[in-house]
């Protein structure tokens, strides 16, 4: 019980449909469609429960339309599910949304919450008025974050002028400029570059190992996931498949790993006892193996000892690929639903 | 203290919008310029109109300049503190109005906020303009009670007129196509209240009194003003009164717009 009371996220038997209104085609289906319209319905969550303690870092992960972003509305008070219950930090969202978004802090990769005209400076600002923060104390917490986020050069710069990756960076401190102890961050790193995504991720590490700052985070990327998260929430089609750690996950799924071989000759004869080649583009081979039965320095040992290669490179299944898997299994377990159709 | 906070914050949108909106001095001026000819062209007509004829049923221009002024002064009022609620609808087509629920303040103080529309000045200072000569030259004797009167008509106005965009933004919970019904209301009623209420067909009146009632921030009240007995019968106490039904109005459509809220979080974007 006591274990209960300590969460700062509890959610139980989550669900929540949208009616989808089916438009007919052409002026006349439009038309129609003003009189009667019929509806679908779609279930985007579907009894989902889960908990989160304080300090926690969770990679929330799933296909598009998994029901990740329906989730985190829930939770930070813009939508209301169907049925189930929801804390967070003690408060249930959808009753009393403004106390609850006044204590978390939430980052849309593909929206700013920014002001698009606004030089960076004002924008903060006007987020001291809107959380209505004593100002003393925020100008040494904007300080600290400006000095974490590199945002010095950034401060006059209108937000439209951003690239992506300053942006980001900004959308992130306005996130924390009223200290939440729990943080959404959905698909914070979506179409960064490669330096942006390492500030990005090492900024949200360090926030959750300095500060203790309870982090859900929703992404594509495996390798965020990989770098951040302890544990991880899979969602398939409004359920949640997995919760548990990211070896759990791979373990769940397939012990199969990838190798990717260039070798010097593009007509050379590729052959590898203990793996099996799953393509070939040109000097390029990619391998899948199993961990288990061959470890990676021996296969590479053998690679190397047999062919002349140019590089290597050991790679996890994508996450898509992952998760796509998951599915799959799920569902010809039986375990599922026979409305898939 | 909840209001001082509110309106604090709304400033603060408010100085936003328009040091945004003085980036563009020579566009600023233009369409402030724009907005006072356009606008203004509706008296010219409303001039020639009793030029000709000398009277619209006993109301000479002075008097319907009173009309006039009162109704253009409110709704210049509601289309330059109001207009955010304008631009709703795309708010909720794109997904924007997903981060204004995300901030810990009220959703429509936040979105009346988002834009303050000086360039509406041009028809403001036109209809201020055209009610200051009315009440110049009808002789009335202005008395602090009549001077309050028609403030809080011209206040009530605005609100009257911002209920209305309200209504407009409601709808947008409910369908991603622009009504243009609403609009139809709003600018007909400017067009309406420029004319005594007398001069049109019953259930048109009676739609502008019961349902909209605009009757009560210009028709009504410049009977007190006038001192003298409405054709229609209507009270005297509800000539003093009258103005209290805009801001009720505008209350009303504020519950119908928390009711919209709800449904959207309830059944999504």
């Amino acid at each position: 019980m006591t274990a209960d009371t300590q969460s700062i996220v509890e959610v139980e038997g989550l669900s929540k449909s949208y009616w989808i209104a089916r438009r007919e085609p052409g002026m006349a289906g439009a038309i129609r469609g003003l009189f009667r319209r019929e509806y679908r319905e779609v279930k985007a969550l579907e009894d989902v429960s889960f908990c989160v303690k304080p300090g926690e870092l969770i990679g929330y992960i799933g296909p598009n339309g998994a029901g990740k972003s329906t989730t985190v509305k829930i939770l930070s008070g813009i939508l209301v599910p169907d049925t189930g219950r929801c804390q967070v930090l003690g408060r249930v969202p959808w009753e009393e949304r403004i106390e609850t978004v006044q204590r978390i802090g939430v980052v849309f990769g593909q929206r700013t919450q920014l002001w698009w005209d606004l030089p960076v400076q004002e924008t903060f600002e006007l987020l001291i008025e809107i959380y209505r923060l004593c100002r003393t104390r925020t100008r040494e917490v904007l300080k600290e974050l400006q000095d974490l986020l590199d945002l010095g050069p950034l401060l006059d710069v209108p937000v439209r002028q951003l690239s992506l990756g300053q942006r980001m960076r900004c959308d992130l401190a306005a996130a924390l400029i009223h200290e939440p102890r729990l943080l959404f961050l959905d698909e914070p790193t979506i179409g960064l570059d490669a330096v942006s995504k390492l500030a990005v991720r090492d900024f949200v590490k360090r926030l959750n190992r300095d500060r203790g700052v309870a982090v859900i985070l929703t992404t594509h990327d495996l390798d965020d996931i990989e770098a951040l998260c302890d544990r991880v929430l899979v969602l398939g089609e409004g359920k949640l498949l997995i919760d548990g750690s990211l070896a759990d996950l791979r373990s769940r799924v397939t012990r199969l790993r990838s190798l990717t071989v260039d070798l010097v000759d593009e007509e050379a004869h590729f052959e590898c006892p203990g793996a099996t080649i799953h393509s070939r583009e040109g000097h390029r081979v990619h391998l899948r193996f199993d961990p288990e039965q061959i470890s990676t320095p021996e296969l590479i040992g053998r690679i190397v000892a047999s062919h002349s290669i140019r590089d290597l490179f050991v790679e996890n299944p994508p996450i898509e690929e992952i998760v796509a898997r998951l599915y799959g299994d799920y569902r010809l377990d039986g375990s599922g639903d026979a409305r898939g159709a | 203290m909840k209001f001082l906070n509110a309106l604090s914050l709304y400033l603060r949108y408010a100085g936003v919008s328009v040091r945004g909106q003085m980036q563009y001095r020579a566009s600023f001026f233009m369409m402030a310029f724009g907005n006072l000819l356009l606008t203004g062209i509706d008296f010219l007509a409303i001039w020639a109109l009793i030029d000709r004829f000398g009277s619209i049923r006993g109301w000479r221009l002075q008097e319907v300049a009173l009309l006039y002024g009162m109704v253009n002064v409110a709704f210049a009022l509601s289309e330059a503190f109001a207009r955010g609620f304008d631009v709703f609808p795309n708010m909720v087509r794109s997904g924007d109005f997903d981060r204004i629920l995300l901030r810990p303040r009220s959703a429509a103080l936040q979105v009346v906020g988002q834009e303050l529309q000086v360039f509406r000045i041009g028809r403001f200072s036109q209809g201020l303009a055209v009610l200051l000569w009315g009440a110049w030259s009808l002789h009335v004797v202005w008395t602090v009670p009549k001077v309050l009167l028609c403030t809080a008509s011209i206040l009530g106005g605005a609100c009257l007129f911002s209920g209305l965009f309200v209504l407009q933004a409601t709808l947008a919970f409910w369908t991603t196509s622009t009504l243009e019904i609403i609009n139809t209301v709003t600018y007909g009623g400017v067009e309406t209240a420029q004319y005594p209420l007398s001069v049109y067909r019953p259930w048109f009146r009676q739609f502008f009194t019961y349902v909209v009632p605009l009757a009560c921030i210009n028709y009504l009240p410049a009977h007190a003003i006038l001192e003298r007995p409405d054709p229609l019968g209507s009270p005297v106490w509800l000539h003093y009164g009258a103005p209290a039904f805009g801001f009720l109005f505008l209350l009303v459509t504020l519950q119908i717009w928390e009711f919209g809220v709800r449904h959207y979080r309830s059944t999504g974007s």
